[in-house]
Order: structure tokens, then C-alpha cells, then sequence
């Protein structure tokens, strides 16, 4: 908890006005951009089996980001939201927690989600809004949620989610498990006031939370530029009080490492971090948007060299524990099933249509029943105007 | 029994709900060492320590927001508001958020241990920010309860009820009543059921329907009404959302006649709600035109606060407009 004192500043007599810009912080990086490590540097402990896991959840994320974006340009999904390019960000600091860690995202952090377990079909039920989504087919695609994995349900209201993980992280704190909260959010998210909100209290009420942002340098067209002025959003945690660190997000050995140092600092110190991963949001802001319209091509092959899943592999063959020839059999063999899972998750039905009033309250009100029953009472009268739901209601 | 004030009962709601479980805390502006601006949470800090009630950064989206996240965690955050005219910067996270969780989840997640208290209400010279009465606003959320108590046994009841319902409630405290409204409370736990009308009083002519500070203001003006040889029956809806409609039908289809007396601006109040429906579901049954007593449609006064009310004598012309239609 916070303390009683009253801050006293330090006296000068010389009149100082500090530069908005005076505080810099670099960037932490293990790997160069080849996937070779810096001299002297000292890489996190990383078992083989974690780092093909890493690896796998990556390319995994890559085939169901290409593909999806391609099925919602057939018509066949409403929507997507791809992660291409951030990988690194997302499956290296899911790795980083512990199971029991909850995690709650924004919507470009699929790859945590696929780390902890969201089978193939789960996904593809939650983007085909069908009867088997845990959402009950309610939420516009991307917007996972999964209480098993201790995955937080996606909304799309921006930053809505970082106050929320303080108090979470407060209800760990007061359970005592040892467990913590990581919140994800873009650099766009970061200038809403619930981003002010969480980490403030955080700082104040000394939670067990890591703030991980997610800095890809545009918000939909809006480049970072015209986001911020100062140093990015790390020096922001300073401000709060808040330990912070600035990582190579294309780097997933650096990203892994501090958030590790992160996880330990919230659950045996109680310190909220700031993590700010810097990366490249390599596709569209989403399936409606086009960024040939703010954006050039240069610029996007640039970040294309930066590639973190090239990085890790060349880091991982380096190392003798991937070959070509596998890694290139097992993207096929992704491609398969990612395929498999989407033919299969587009015959799945829509979900009853009684689940349209169930759990707004615990139980349906009185009000809500009777409105249940006028509908289903309408689509009888006219069942090919509603042929999603009409055989339900026979 | 003891005699309590609206605030001494609101005070001991939650002494009785953080000693029956210890994952009720209590926490926003000013409400732990100092125990709130109108001392509802006096004593609570030193009883139950830092960690279950404490103050909070002065960030009423950052307090909700924290309460929705806590809840989910399966705690029963009880956060209050300072006046429930400051509740808007966190309209976001009551509205997108807490009142959506468990539908858009699929039930994966909820944050039914949620109560948020706020204090409500005129005739206290608040002016435009610390007067406002803005139930409707959430009324129109699916997803969220909304509660209003109008004395100290009800106001502890209610409470007891919001903080462990499944569900989130917004819990709003009529100010004006907070010293004025004295009255037998048991010192123990004990409930009153949400979502349910109370019959204050009964009658024959008209209904008169009413919630929080202006049941008070219906009583008056029945008073004055009775001595004309008028028969009231008062409605209490305690509950806004979701609310108890068929006890107002009920009450009207036996009057025939029915005033709606609130504070709250009178454009979209929820008496709007309240007309429309007893219109739909008792036509056949109403001799007069459903009347609304209202604020006005300005901005809360301050020299103009007692012009502005909709208070008993505007309450009592309204039952005699109904009558003589």
C-alpha cells in the first residue's frame, strides 16, 4: 500500500527547465538482426523443448494470421485482426509467465493465447461465430477469450483492459498465490486515460502487474509521430514511479528475458514494469483497412529484413536444434490443419438462439424472457427471413 | 434494532458484508483513513485493514476500471463514487465493460461481485455537480442492476443484496437523506430482494410511483391529497434495472390513474420507461393521461433549486390534475 509521507522535493536555486526529451532509453537486445547473438551478452536460460515450443506457437500464428486474412477476403469470415510481424512480442512474453498468470490482451496478441494451449479449433470456432465458440458466437472475430487458460475475454473499447488488470493483479496480491497479471496494449491504446488510470494505481497500490505495450508505430493510419511527442511510452512509467524497460519486440530471446525479470519483480517485490516492446505492425490495422493509403512499400520491406520468426530461426539452426528440412515440413504440415479446422469450423451452426438473452444477468429477467418469446414466436411466422436460427425454433 | 441514519446503515452494510467475507473490500476517494466525505466507510480501515479498504488515486475510470478487474478475479469490490455526478468519466467502463463482461465472454468471465456506490440527488444547494440524478443514463444498459434505497432499513438491505448478487449493481445513495432519514435498522445481515416494487402504502384512486429521496416528496404530497378525501397508493421501485413492472400494472389496473413524481430532468427519465409501459399494459384500465413529475429540462440550479424540484406541491397538483381529467 501506499505510504503517508508527503513528497519533499530536493532544492536548487538555479532555475532548470527539463527537456521533454531529456530522458532516453535505449532499447534491450540480444539477438542482431541475423539471429546472432551480441558479444558478451548473457542469454536467458531456454531449454530446448521451451524454445521449439516458442518457435512452433510462431509459426503456427504466421499460417493463421495469412490465412485468415485470405478467408476474410473470400467472404468467408466477417473480419480479422493479423499479428504478423509481432510474434516475438506476444509468444515470447507469454512464455515468460507462469501458467496461473493471467493474461489479458487487446486484440493483436493471438500468439499468447496459442502459447497456452487455444487449440486450432478453438480459434476457428471464435472466428466463424459458430455453436462451439466459448463466446457463443457474440464478439466480432479476433476477440478470444478463455477462462481454463486464464486468457481474459477481448473487447474492443481501447485500453479499457489496463485499469482492469491492476485490480486484478490486486485480487493476486490479496489471494497471495504468487500470481501476477500481464496486460498487453498498442502504442495508440497508451494515449487513452485508462492507460493514466491503470498504471498510476498501480504504481500506487503496488501490484503484481506487468504493462506490456506494444509499440508498432501506427495506430490504424496514424503513425507514432502523431500519437506522442516525447520518448515513446517507457518513460511514461517513469513518471508513474514505475520500473520500466524498452526491448527489441522482434527479438524474442530480449522479450522473453525481460519479461522474466518482470514477472519477478511484480510477484516477489510487488513492482508494477512497464515493458515497452518496439516493432512493426507488418500487415493492415485489420481486414478493413488498406495502409498503401498512409504508408510505403520501402518502408514495409525495411521492417521485412527485421522478421522476427527469420531471426529466431536462424538463431535456432545456429544452435543445431531445428533443420530446414523439418521446420519446413512441419509449416506444411500447419498449413493442413489450420485448413482442416477452418472447412470443419465453417459447418458448425450458429449457436441456439436462446443464448441471445442468456447471460446478460446470471439468469434471464422476467422482461427478458418475454422478449425471447415474442421473437421466437416471429421467426416461426416467418422462418426464411431467419434461416440461421428458424430450424431451432420449430 | 437500532436507530440508524441513512448513513449509519449504509456504514453498517458493509461492516456486515466485510466481516462475512473477507473478499469484500471497500475503496475509492477518500474512503479509508478518513472513512469517506460523508463518513459511510468510517471505521471500516482500521477494522478490516489497508488491504480491504483504502483510498484510491483520485481516477473515477481507473476505479471502475480496477473494480471490473478485481471482480473478475472473483472478489467483491465495493467502489464508490464520490457524488454520482462525477460517475460519467467512468460511463465507459460501467457501460462497455462491466455491464457486457459475462454476455460478450460467453460466461468465460463475469464481474457479478461488483457494487458501485454513489451518492445522488438535490435539495442539498449542489448546483449543477453535486445534484445530478442519473439513473436513466444506466438504465438503458443491459447487463447492469440498478438500485435505489429511500431509508436507513432499506438502504442496508438493499446493500446487502447489491454487494453479493451475481450481478453488478449500481447502488445509488439519495444524500439529501443521509442524516435526515432516521429510522429502526437490525444491527445484523438480512436482505431485501432486488428487482421487486414496495407497496408503501396503499390506496384506491391513484398511483403514485416513486424511488430513493422522493418517496419522501410522494408522502407529502398524499398527505395533503388524503385531506381532499383522495386515496393514494404509493409505489416504491427500489429497483430501476430491471425493474418491477407488473406491480406497478397491477397497482394501476386497480386506480386507474397513475403520477411518476422523480428528480431527474424529465426529458427520457426513466418515468418515460415507467409511462410507456403501464400504457402498454393497462390501456383499457387508465381514466386520465399517465402524468410525470419531473426536474426541468435545464442543467441542476442553484439559486433556482427550489423552483427547479419536482417537489410536493407540484406532486400534489399533478394528483389533482389526474383526478379532475
Amino acid at each position: 500500500m501506499a505510504t503517508q509521507t508527503t513528497q519533499q522535493p530536493d532544492v536548487t536555486t538555479s532555475m532548470t527547465v527539463i527537456d521533454g526529451h531529456a530522458l532516453r532509453i535505449p532499447m534491450f537486445q540480444l539477438l542482431d538482426q541475423d539471429g546472432v547473438p551480441h558479444p558478451d551478452v548473457t542469454l536467458p536460460e531456454l531449454d530446448k523443448e521451451l524454445a521449439l515450443k516458442m518457435f512452433s506457437t510462431m509459426q503456427f500464428i504466421r499460417v493463421l494470421d495469412e490465412r485468415m486474412i485470405a478467408a476474410q477476403r473470400q467472404g468467408r469470415i466477417s473480419f480479422y485482426l493479423s499479428s504478423l510481424g509481432e510474434e516475438a512480442a506476444s509468444i515470447g512474453s507469454a512464455a515468460a509467465l507462469q501458467f496461473e498468470d493471467m493474461i489479458m490482451g487487446q486484440y493483436r496478441e493471438q500468439g499468447s493465447l496459442a502459447f497456452r494451449g487455444f487449440s486450432v479449433e478453438q480459434f476457428m470456432n471464435q472466428l466463424f461465430s459458430n455453436a462451439k465458440d466459448l463466446g457463443k458466437g457474440r464478439q466480432m472475430p479476433v476477440h478470444y477469450g478463455c477462462a481454463e487458460l486464464n486468457f481474459m475475454t477481448i473487447s474492443s473499447p481501447l485500453g479499457t483492459q489496463i485499469p482492469q488488470a491492476t485490480g486484478y493483479a490486486f485480487g493476486q496480491k490479496q489471494a497471495g498465490e504468487g500470481h501476477c497479471t500481464l496486460v498487453y496494449f498498442g502504442e495508440g491504446a497508451a494515449s487513452e486515460g485508462d492507460f493514466h488510470a491503470g498504471l498510476n494505481m498501480a504504481s500506487v497500490l503496488k501490484v503484481p502487474a506487468i504493462f506490456f505495450c506494444r509499440n508498432n508505430g501506427y495506430a490504424i493510419s496514424t503513425p507514432v509521430a502523431e500519437q506522442l511527442a516525447g520518448d515513446g511510452i517507457a518513460p511514461r512509467g517513469v513518471g508513474y514511479g514505475m520500473k520500466t524497460i524498452r526491448v527489441d519486440g522482434n527479438d524474442i530471446l530480449a522479450v522473453y528475458a525481460a519479461t522474466q525479470e518482470a514477472r519477478r519483480l511484480a510477484v516477489e517485490e510487488n513492482e508494477p514494469v512497464l515493458i515497452e516492446a518496439m516493432s512493426y505492425r507488418m500487415a493492415g490495422h485489420s481486414t478493413s483497412d488498406d495502409p498503401t493509403g498512409y504508408r510505403t512499400r520501402d518502408e514495409e520491406n525495411a521492417w521485412r529484413d527485421k522478421c522476427p520468426l527469420k531471426r529466431f530461426r536462424q538463431y535456432l539452426l545456429s544452435k543445431g536444434w531445428i533443420n530446414e528440412a523439418d521446420t519446413d515440413a512441419q509449416q506444411q504440415q500447419v498449413k493442413e490443419a489450420v485448413l482442416a479446422a477452418l472447412k470443419e469450423a465453417e459447418q458448425v451452426p450458429v449457436p441456439h438462439i436462446d443464448e441471445i438473452i442468456a447471460d446478460v444477468y446470471d439468469t434471464p429477467t422476467q422482461q427478458l424472457q418475454q422478449q425471447l418469446e415474442a421473437l421466437k414466436a416471429h421467426v416461426r411466422k416467418y422462418p426464411d427471413a431467419y434461416p440461421k436460427t428458424s430450424q431451432g425454433v420449430k | 434494532m437500532a436507530k440508524m441514519n441513512l448513513l449509519q446503515a449504509i456504514n453498517s452494510a458493509l461492516d456486515v458484508a466485510m466481516a462475512k467475507n473477507d473478499k469484500v473490500s471497500v475503496f475509492g476517494e477518500d474512503v479509508g483513513h478518513f472513512g469517506g466525505v460523508f463518513r459511510a466507510t468510517s471505521g471500516l480501515q482500521e477494522k478490516y485493514g489497508r488491504q480491504r479498504c483504502f483510498n484510491t488515486p483520485l481516477v473515477e475510470q481507473g476505479i471502475i476500471g480496477f473494480a471490473n478487474g478485481l471482480a473478475s478475479q472473483g472478489s467483491f469490490p465495493v467502489a464508490e463514487i464520490q457524488f454520482g455526478d462525477y460517475i460519467f468519466p467512468a460511463f465507459d467502463q460501467i457501460v462497455n465493460e462491466t455491464a457486457k463482461f459475462r454476455y460478450r465472454s460467453g460466461n468465460e468471465f463475469n464481474v457479478g461481485g461488483l457494487t458501485i456506490r454513489t451518492p445522488y440527488g438535490g435539495g442539498i444547494h449542489g448546483g449543477h455537480y453535486h445534484s445530478q440524478s442519473p439513473e436513466a443514463y444506466f438504465a438503458h444498459t443491459p447487463g447492469l442492476k440498478i438500485v435505489i434505497p429511500r431509508n436507513p432499513y432499506e438502504a442496508k438491505g438493499l446493500l446487502l443484496s447489491a454487494i453479493f448478487d451475481p450481478n453488478p449493481v449500481l447502488f445509488m445513495e439519495p444524500k439529501r437523506m443521509y442524516r435526515a432519514a432516521v429510522g429502526d435498522v437490525p444491527e445484523g445481515e438480512y436482505t431485501i430482494p432486488l428487482g421487486q416494487a414496495d407497496v408503501v402504502k396503499e390506496g384506491t384512486d391513484i398511483t403514485l410511483v416513486g424511488w430513493g429521496a422522493q418517496i419522501e416528496v410522494i408522502e407529502k404530497a398524499v398527505e395533503m391529497a388524503e385531506k381532499d378525501g383522495v386515496s393514494c397508493e404509493i409505489i416504491d421501485l427500489r429497483s430501476i434495472l430491471p425493474w418491477d413492472a407488473d406491480t406497478v400494472v397491477e397497482s394501476v389496473m386497480k386506480t386507474g390513474r397513475l403520477v411518476i413524481s422523480q428528480e431527474a430532468p424529465h426529458t427520457m427519465a426513466f418515468g418515460s420507461e415507467v409511462a410507456a409501459t403501464v400504457q402498454e399494459q393497462a390501456f383499457l384500465y387508465l381514466e386520465s393521461p399517465i402524468m410525470r413529475v419531473s426536474g426541468l429540462d435545464t442543467p441542476y440550479p442553484l439559486a433556482h433549486e427550489k423552483e427547479y424540484m419536482a417537489d410536493h406541491l407540484k406532486t400534489y397538483e399533478a394528483i389533482k390534475r389526474s383526478l379532475n381529467y
